[in-house]
């Protein structure tokens, strides 16, 4: 049996169920908001109430509530055993973060250690990488959209897919690096059962995913600076390299300050890379989201995985503050 | 930080337009024609790089069971065999196709029309509580999905919601929204407050000169805005996975195809062959929409 038409049907009954509901509850509300803001006390800005209102209030009850449910689950002891008689017990589990180890034997500060790593290695080769893509495509010549396609490929491919792949591939006997490397002559590397490779794998997968955004953002950025700028630098006589220096780089700034920033983060968020490249489940290999995914849903360290999960938070709110202070990354948020 | 006032506007275009075709390849006026060589070989041999694990991928999936595991590099192994694609097709591919293709569909509708509408008010509108809120849904992005994942598992359990699609919708339903905003907020950004109010002068009213003047002139960016939507709940694996379960017939094709691969690499023909199956038309769509895409991230952020 390709296809259970029953199961089919049910499952679409569901979701559309559930859309409709989502769809009628916004309309009630518009209506009441309406009825409120706009009848009842001739608000001048009702409008942007009404505007606004479903993405708040989605935001409220799907991020802000479990978010603050959350907070307070990080001072319990919640786990499967206390799923449902768990006891507050105040900072103990925030301290366990930093003293214990997180999973069986990894603590903290080598996690964090690893992490930034992982960010910094990966950033520097998007940014890099994506920079000198973009430079090369950006000049009239053949097959210049050709190439531009075949680059967003891995951008394009579903992660999961290009990822597994991946992993196929780094398989010792049978993954076509291994393959190759014996070919011309140089010993297989056990990439999936040894630390130090295993992390190089993850790192070599995630650079492979990532230039292609940094490709496209900086292209589109370049092809946005007006040519007058390069004439009145070759007539100071700059050179090439000093042309980029002082006029690409100081232009590109307000798109690259967001594309590098969000690249941080999410390259530190970056769970299926590792998750799945690690498949032996070395700890040597983990990140902190993938080892915050084990805490939770592997040791069922509900509580503890809670406050790990705030320390987390808490690290990259401090990064981004520091980063939106140092760049005004913020500056469209003005009214104009 | 964007300067397109009305009259400057008007006066830039016919110029901009000029100056853009003239230069628009500036830096690369007199390459000679060897470095231009060295440039083609470098994005050969990148483009190669980034090609190859998927026409891995293809082969893979052509080989025959007895011959899964083999040290052949060739594109188009021998004894080719479509089996695969049988294969997979047997073990529920399609039903997994169909569950992820209607939530991402309904997910998607809902994030865009949310999104939709709250960007026009930070566009158009100052009112209080405006940059807390647009530093917010910056903020937002810094959440690890990992860590809603805890309380939304949690809360599904008590509220039971594990093993259904409700539970998934809502979990999905915002979390694009944030980037969305932001995209939209971008694009309508661009588009001159002139038109609207020669509209109202008109005498529509502002949700009407929304609806009939806005809307229209951002369909690239809605595109966008929905087809990040589309791509963020097509590809997800960690929220389906930890909401779903383990029955069968519910699963993401994501969930479905990963079960496929064992320690032992045992359907790796059948994984890469649902693996192109399900990859190739989000590609084709993907890439068909990057012009978007690139305009829609860019537009705004950078001026000419």
């Amino acid at each position: 049996m390709l296809i259970d038409p029953e199961v089919m049907l049910n499952s679409f009954k569901e979701v559309i169920l559930t859309v409709l509901i989502v769809l009628a509850a916004i309309a009630a509300l518009e209506g009441l908001l309406y009825l409120i803001f706009v009848r009842w006390l001739k608000l001048k800005n009702a409008i942007v109430i009404m505007l606004i209102s479903p993405a708040v209030i989605g935001l409220l009850i799907l991020q802000v509530f479990p978010l603050l449910w959350e907070a307070r689950l990080s001072f319990t002891n919640m786990s499967l055993k206390h799923f449902f008689n768990f006891d507050f017990i105040g900072l103990k589990n925030y301290i366990r973060v930093f003293t214990e180890p997180v999973l069986k034997q990894v603590t903290f500060f080598p996690l964090l250690a690893r992490t930034i790593l992982w960010t910094a290695v990966n950033i520097i080769f998007h940014v890099v990488g994506g920079m000198c893509l973009a430079l090369l495509l950006n000049r009239e010549m053949k097959l210049r959209g050709l190439y531009r396609m075949l680059i967003i490929i891995p951008w394009a491919l579903p992660q999961v897919v290009a990822v597994l792949a991946w992993r196929g591939e780094f398989n010792f006997e049978y993954g076509w690096i291994n393959l190759v490397l014996q070919r011309i002559g140089l010993t297989p590397i056990p990439w999936l059962t040894a630390p130090v490779p295993n992390f190089i794998a993850m790192c070599m997968v995630n650079i492979w995913l990532g230039i292609p955004f940094m490709t496209v953002i900086f292209l589109g950025g370049l092809q946005s600076i007006s040519g007058e700028f390069y004439d009145a630098a070759e007539i100071d006589g700059a050179s090439k390299w000093q042309s980029f220096w002082n006029v690409t780089l100081p232009l590109m700034q307000p798109i690259m300050a967001p594309a590098v920033i969000l690249g941080t983060v999410w390259t530190f968020n970056t769970f299926n890379v590792s998750f799945f490249i690690n498949q032996f489940e070395l700890e040597t290999s983990d990140i902190l989201v993938t080892a915050l995914f084990r805490a939770a849903f592997q040791y069922n360290r509900y509580g503890f995985a809670a406050a790990f999960a705030f320390v987390i938070f808490f690290i990259l709110l401090a990064y981004s503050i520091f980063y939106v202070k140092t760049t005004k990354a913020v500056e469209g948020a003005e009214v104009r | 930080m964007s300067k397109n006032n009305p009259t400057s506007v008007k006066q830039a275009d016919q110029k901009e337009i000029k100056v853009k075709r003239e230069s628009f390849f500036h830096a690369a006026r007199g390459d000679s024609k060897f470095k231009r060589l060295i440039i083609h070989l470098i994005l050969i041999g990148y483009c190669v790089l980034s090609v190859y694990p998927l026409l891995r991928i293809f082969s893979v999936s052509l080989r025959p069971g007895n011959r899964l595991l083999s040290t052949d590099l060739s594109i188009i192994p021998a004894n080719a065999t479509l089996e695969n694609f049988r294969l997979v097709f047997n073990q529920g591919l399609l039903q997994w196709i169909w569950n992820s293709l209607i939530i991402t569909v309904g997910t998607s509708i809902v994030g865009v029309i949310i999104a939709a509408t709250s960007a026009y008010a930070f566009s158009r509108f100052k009112f209080r509580g405006r940059t807390p809120l647009l530093i917010y849904l910056l903020t937002t992005q810094m959440i690890p999905s990992a860590m809603l994942m805890v309380p939304l598992y949690i809360l599904a359990i008590n509220l039971k919601m594990v093993g259904t699609y409700t539970g998934l919708v809502f979990a999905y339903a915002v979390t694009s929204v944030p980037f969305s905003i932001w995209i939209l907020k971008g694009y309508y950004d661009t588009i001159p407050v002139d038109l609207e109010e020669a509209a109202v002068i008109d005498g529509c009213t502002r949700l009407e000169s929304f609806w009939k003047i806005i809307l229209p002139l951002s369909t690239p960016a809605l595109a966008i805005a929905f087809l990040f939507n589309f791509s963020q709940a097509w590809n997800e694996y960690l929220i389906a996975r930890v909401i779903l379960g383990s029955q069968e017939s519910i699963l993401t094709w994501p969930l479905g195809l990963q079960r496929m691969i064992g320690q032992y690499l045992s359907q790796w023909g059948q994984y890469n062959a649902g693996a192109l199956i399900v990859s190739v038309p989000v590609m084709l769509l993907f890439l068909y929409m990057s012009k978007y895409m690139i305009s829609g991230l860019t537009l705004g952020s950078v001026k000419g």
